[in-house]
């Protein structure tokens, strides 16, 4: 379980997450949704130990991520972030292979190897595995970053807007991997997003933020409609139903 | 796509090397390759106390230079970062300068212990610069760098006019390997022990250079590592400037050859950059005794102008990846 109790960060005078507590419980898939600005990407930096929280706590599994060991965290909990630039001259093979480093610490075994292999096939690579990342597009470089997560084998993957640079073939592609790791016992997939149909469509439960809070949590079906719409995302729209997921058609 | 095979790189440097270290055993004023192959007269003493000791240093220096730019570059995530570019070096010449000045009989090892330690803190000074300033180019990272290193030598020169040191000043501005004998650079032996930490740790490093939010989402330690990183780099070019002075360049040519043929997974690579580099600043310094034999010029010149060109090569032809 992940547990967020009462965290804020603040720069300046902004608050960009204000007093948010969340519990999240193991399997499944989470969607994070709210519009530009709302802190979910920071709320997220501060789960996975990237930034540090002005005040309050997350545990991971009772862990404080603040002071817990890096390498007992890293095998609980994987973070894919938005940008990923690497200077480092890698082949997406070495990529992937070092979302092993918590479990070999670089030295590989037979095991590692396999579980690399399947994790690239996995999002469609294995015929680029020996390609730098320099020589993909930005969605196979995108796609190389979640096979490297998937090595990683975490019980709770974060990803942070994993479907920008992607086609909607590929983001869709993408959303029923996150389903299918989310399908396995044990595992968690936490994803920020800021398509409100594609939440719809693949997430357990969406968490609504806003102006650092959040403001809506529940399955899509409680949390998707008109006010939603309209207050939060400052849109005039309908929700429609299809086969019996309810989705939102924006007005012309 | 690996176009080259790291085995025959590998084993195409040792081989050049080796050739080269009998040419450097054989080469020099005054004592040519019959004095001392045959080992008559003083052909036996130039061998063992001077050429086997002026060679055994050109091979730990030139690996030990390579290896901290490469690691540079992993920890600054920038391609044109290496000693002589991060004022490193410079502050490594602050440091001995003020052995001189404040405890001038200390021994050539707390000398260079004092060295690495202000090479250490000009180094992470370097750091903290580039995490506060908007960087706009990755080529803004050197110039920092260089700037930075730049105050560091006027520093250092100020101190030394006012103290009457300019003389030993120049001793470690440009690196010299003919001062090198016997009982006097046996401490470079030390970069032995730190390259070999590197490879031992190479994996970390390669994550290092992937950026901090990979670093901690695998469990690295980043502040650690990075400071684990610069003790090598400035222990290693500290040792440098003290027995022979500064070699530039050597820590970004090597490094940024041996990234594009075989990429930048140090664990793949460090054993090629290491030997890379002894092969580079042994040739350097060969070149340097035959150019205007009998007499010769210092490797550091010959690294500066070799480099410097090199460097432009870099810049020109790598800024597209650079970013």
């Amino acid at each position: 379980m992940i547990d967020i109790d009462k965290i804020t960060k603040r720069y300046g005078d902004t608050t960009v997450v204000d007093d948010v507590s969340l519990t999240i419980p193991r399997g499944g898939v989470v969607g994070i949704v709210g519009p530009n600005g709302a802190g979910k990407s920071t709320l997220l930096s501060m789960v996975s130990r990237l930034i540090k929280a002005n005040s309050g706590t997350v545990r991971v599994d009772g862990l404080d991520v603040t002071a817990a060991p890096g390498r007992e965290l890293a095998r609980r909990l994987s973070v894919m972030r938005q940008e990923n630039y690497v200077a480092a001259r890698l082949t997406v093979r070495d990529l992937v292979a070092f979302g092993r480093f918590p479990h070999n610490r670089g030295r590989p075994t037979r095991e590692d190897t396999e579980r690399v292999a399947t994790a690239i096939a996995f999002v469609g690579l294995d015929g680029m595995a020996d390609r730098f990342l320099d020589q993909l597009s930005g969605g196979q470089r995108q796609r190389a970053f979640v096979a490297m997560t998937l090595a990683q084998d975490a019980d709770y993957a974060l990803f942070d807007e994993p479907l920008n640079n992607l086609d909607i073939h590929h983001a869709v592609s993408m959303m029923r991997l996150f389903r299918r790791m989310g399908d396995q016992p044990g595992k968690t997939v936490v994803i920020v997003l800021h398509d409100l149909n594609i939440a719809a469509t693949y997430a357990d439960r969406i968490i609504v933020m806003q102006d650092g809070r959040v403001v809506g949590d529940g399955a899509p079906s409680e949390v998707i409609n008109r006010r939603l719409l309209a207050e939060v995302f400052r849109v005039e729209g309908d929700i429609v139903e299809v086969d019996g997921r309810r989705l939102v058609s924006v007005a012309p | 796509m690996n176009a080259f095979s790291r085995p025959l790189l590998l084993s195409a440097i040792v081989v050049a090397t080796a050739v080269l270290v009998v040419a450097s055993l054989v080469t020099g004023g005054g004592y040519g390759w019959s004095d001392v192959l045959t080992m008559e007269g003083d052909g036996a003493l130039v061998l063992a106390a001077s050429r086997v000791p002026r060679t055994l240093a050109l091979l730990l220096s030139g690996a030990g230079l390579a290896v901290s730019g490469i690691l540079m570059q992993m920890i600054a995530r920038n391609r044109f970062v290496e000693p002589s570019t991060a004022g490193t070096v410079e502050a490594a010449s602050l440091g001995i300068l003020l052995t001189l000045l404040l405890m001038p009989g200390a021994p050539v090892i707390a000398r260079m212990l004092v060295a690495a330690l202000v090479a250490l803190a000009g180094s992470g000074l370097f750091l903290m610069l580039l995490g506060r300033l908007p960087l706009g180019s990755a080529l803004m990272v050197p110039l920092v760098g260089i700037m930075l290193g730049g105050i560091f030598e006027a520093v250092t020169s100020f101190l030394a006019y006012r103290f009457d040191l300019l003389q030993s000043l120049g001793a470690f501005g440009s690196g010299d390997f003919s001062i090198v004998l016997r009982g006097r650079y046996e401490f470079l032996w030390i970069i032995a022990g730190l390259v070999a930490a590197a490879y031992a740790t190479a994996a970390r490093f390669t994550i290092l250079g992937m950026g901090e939010a990979v670093a901690i989402g695998v469990g690295l330690n980043y502040r650690r590592l990075i400071i684990f990183g610069l003790i090598i780099v400035s222990v290693v070019t500290a040792a440098v400037v003290v027995t022979v002075g500064a070699v530039p360049f050597v820590g970004l040519i090597v490094p940024n050859v041996v990234s594009l043929l075989l990429g930048d997974d140090l664990r793949r690579s460090l054993p090629v950059v290491a030997a890379g580099g002894a092969l580079l600043v042994l040739a350097s310094d060969i070149a340097g005794r035959l150019v205007i034999a009998p007499y010769e010029i210092p490797v550091g010149t010959i690294m500066g102008v070799v480099g410097s060109l090199g460097f432009l090569m870099l810049i020109f032809g790598r800024r597209s990846h650079a970013a």
